[in-house]
């Protein structure tokens, strides 16, 4: 339920980056987000919608790569992807070793925003 | 046509929010102020277990409290009655507390100088986790009859805290609620969480609690001489 600001942040983050390219429309913006975040990917297109509407980010797809989780066995280094939303008890499938370090799954970031430069395109506003 | 181009962002998602809490946290740090944020679900016991906090430490060191609440400020008036200065957020129907509004409290919370800044964050295990708000420790409190399955439900939250606080221990006997169970499933996801069992209503294991707290606040000072 946090995913409207949320997605502010991601939309703010598009109007400073296209205007510092000059861009004139934004087509895609590619976020990486790990398992382990709880962002629901409905919502936030939902909302990125309706905060880009009437502006010059309207139109542009938002492309949320969900990342697995993939933890590392502390005693036996051991990398398995984990269902966090199984829930069920996190164990090492080879050792039954139960301390772990993320190897990925928690990743949050914007990676790329791909736009239209140039004048002729649509005004931005 | 307009040419198309790839931008390469690589910035993480909240980098405001997060520029904003290390800002907070190096003023803190400047004025030897600690700050806590705590987390629970609602009910699990925060105000009872910030109450007891207080009565410990009141002596040792200058409180502060920032409640944040959707509406009511039924919290920060229990608060404000131990004689601590409280400010109450009124999140109006926010579901976590973000670094600008710790910021506001803060701003409230002057020209007073503290030791200790505890953050009642608004109940709930889902929002709060995904908010750096300039705390130096994140606590979270997990109470008995929430049940025992609640890292398997809201892991983040467990991975993003320093601390677990299993307050109402004194009900241990009236539900099924599987400590060992608990821990197994907390440190698969976190394996540095400290982990202290407490009940707030009859005072058992508050100072293995106030004690760890205590000494995080020394060490803090320490680290900054």
């Amino acid at each position: 339920m946090h995913e409207l600001p949320v997605i502010k942040s991601i939309f703010d983050m598009c109007v400073k980056y296209a205007e510092a390219n000059n861009a004139t429309k934004i087509l895609s913006v590619t976020l990486k987000v790990g398992e382990i975040s709880d962002l629901q990917n409905e919502w936030m297109q939902r909302y990125f919608g309706y905060l880009s509407k009437g502006t010059f980010v309207e139109g542009a797809k938002l492309v949320i790569e969900r990342v697995p989780l993939v933890m590392r066995c502390k005693k036996c280094s051991e990398s398995f992807q984990v269902d966090i939303h199984a829930g069920r008890q996190i164990e090492c499938p080879r050792c039954k070793g139960t301390e772990f370090a993320y190897v990925s799954g928690k990743e949050y970031r914007v990676e790329t925003m791909e736009v239209v430069c140039g004048e002729d395109t649509a005004n931005r506003s | 046509m307009g040419k198309i181009r790839l931008i390469e962002v690589k910035e993480g998602i909240l980098s405001d929010n997060k520029a904003l809490a290390n800002e907070l946290r190096r003023k803190l740090r400047d004025k030897g102020t600690f700050m806590l944020n705590l987390m629970s679900s609602p009910g699990s016991g925060k105000t009872s277990l910030i109450l007891r906090t207080i009565d410990a430490l009141k002596d040792e060191f200058r409180i502060g409290v920032i409640e944040a609440d959707i509406a009511s400020t039924v919290d920060s008036e229990k608060v404000a009655s131990r004689g601590i200065k409280v400010v109450q957020l009124r999140t109006g129907g926010f579901c976590h507390l973000d670094a600008t509004m710790v910021s506001e409290g803060l701003d409230a919370l002057e020209p007073q100088t503290f030791d200790l800044v505890i953050i009642e964050n608004v109940g709930n295990l889902v929002c709060p986790a995904e908010f750096d708000t300039g705390a130096m420790r994140n606590a979270m409190i997990l109470s008995i009859p929430e049940g025992d399955d609640k890292p398997l439900k809201y892991p983040l939250m467990f991975t993003v805290c320093d601390v677990l606080v299993v307050n109402k221990i004194d009900t241990m006997k009236v539900f099924d609620f599987d400590i060992n169970a608990m821990k197994k499933r907390v440190q698969a996801l976190n394996s540095n969480i400290r982990i202290f069992k407490t009940s707030a209503k009859t005072g058992e294991g508050i100072d293995s609690w106030v004690n760890w707290l205590a000494k995080e606040i020394k060490g803090f000072r320490e680290n900054d001489k």
